[in-house]
C-alpha cells in the first residue's frame, strides 16, 4: 500500500520549477492535459509525469470528461506550505519590526 | 555596498536545504550589529509579537553557548539553543540552532540548523542584513518542514501568494 503524502512530500512536490508552472496554470482554472503541454512546451510523458506527481501529494485533482483528463488544483493540499511560509515570514517581520523601534532609540542615544 | 531598498523583507530558498531572508534596516552597521548581539537588547524584539522573552544567553565567543527562551501568548515555553561558530565583528555571525524538546537531551545539537547572518552597509546609512538558514540535509529539512519551522525546498514565493487567494 502507498504511504500517505506528508507535508514534506507537498515541499518536495513544489520544488521543481516545471510542477509550479503547472500549478501556476491551473490556479486559474482547469485544464485538460494536452492543454499543459501547449503551455509548457513539454513532451506528454514529462507533463503526465509531473502531474502524477502532484496527484500523489493532492495538489491536483483529476477526472475524465470524453477522451481528455482534465487537471483541476487542489489548494488544500497546499495550505500547510502556505502556513508555514506565511507564519515564519511573519515572525521575521515582526522581528524587524521591533528591530528598528530598537535601532530608533539607539540612535538617539548616540545622537 | 548593498543596495538599499525600501523596508521590506523577502524569503528565497537558494537550495533544497536553505532559506535565505534578507531585510534592509534604517541604522549604521554598528547599531544593527549591538541589537543583535546585546541580550538585554534582543529581548525586545526576538520574539516578535508572539510573547515575553525570558532568557538571552549568549556566551559571545566562537565555541560559546547560547540560548533563547520565550513564553509564547503567556502559555507555553519554547526555548532554543546553540553555539557560535564564527564571529567578524559588526560583518557576520554563524552559529548553529536546535529546538529544545522534552525527549532530548539540554545540551544537544541533534537536528541543529546552520545560521549565517551577515550586515551589509547600504546606500544612505542603512544595513542590508541577511539570515541564511542551512538545514544541513534533506532529512533535516523535512523533519523541520513537518514541524511547522522549516521549508527550504521553494526558490519562489510568488505562486503561494497566488494560491493564497484560493485558500478556504
Amino acid at each position: 500500500m502507498a504511504r500517505a503524502a506528508t507535508t514534506a512530500d507537498a515541499f518536495n512536490a513544489v520544488a521543481e520549477p516545471r510542477r509550479r508552472e503547472i500549478l501556476d496554470a491551473l490556479a486559474l482554472r482547469e485544464r485538460p492535459v494536452n492543454e499543459l503541454v501547449d503551455l509548457l512546451g513539454l513532451a506528454q510523458p514529462h507533463v503526465s509525469r509531473h502531474l502524477r506527481v502532484l496527484r500523489e501529494v493532492g495538489a491536483v485533482d483529476v477526472r475524465d470528461e470524453g477522451r481528455h483528463r482534465v487537471y483541476r488544483l487542489n489548494p488544500q493540499a497546499l495550505k500547510p506550505i502556505h502556513d508555514w511560509v506565511a507564519s515564519y515570514q511573519h515572525l521575521w517581520e515582526e522581528r524587524f519590526d521591533l528591530l528598528e523601534d530598537v535601532l530608533e532609540d539607539l540612535k538617539e542615544q548616540e545622537n | 555596498m548593498a543596495q538599499a531598498s525600501s523596508s521590506t523583507m523577502d524569503v528565497t530558498f537558494p537550495s533544497d536545504e536553505e532559506i535565505l531572508i534578507t531585510r534592509t534596516l534604517n541604522a549604521p552597521r554598528h547599531l544593527v550589529y549591538r541589537a543583535w548581539t546585546t541580550p538585554e537588547l534582543v529581548k525586545k524584539w526576538w520574539p516578535g509579537r508572539r510573547g515575553e522573552m525570558t532568557v538571552a544567553e549568549m556566551d559571545f565567543r566562537v565555541g560559546g553557548a547560547w540560548r533563547y527562551v520565550m513564553v509564547a501568548h503567556g502559555e507555553f515555553e519554547v526555548a532554543f539553543h546553540g553555539t557560535y561558530r564564527e564571529i567578524v565583528p559588526n560583518e557576520r555571525i554563524v552559529n548553529t540552532e536546535v529546538m529544545e524538546t522534552p525527549d532530548a537531551s539540554p545540551d544537544s545539537e541533534e537536528g541543529a540548523v546552520v545560521n549565517t547572518v551577515t550586515f551589509e552597509e547600504a546606500d544612505g546609512g542603512a544595513t542590508l542584513v541577511s539570515i541564511r538558514t542551512d538545514a544541513g540535509s534533506k532529512e533535516v529539512r523535512d523533519m523541520i518542514a513537518q514541524s511547522g519551522m522549516e521549508g527550504g525546498v521553494r526558490e519562489q514565493f510568488e505562486i503561494i501568494e497566488e494560491l493564497a487567494a484560493s485558500l478556504a
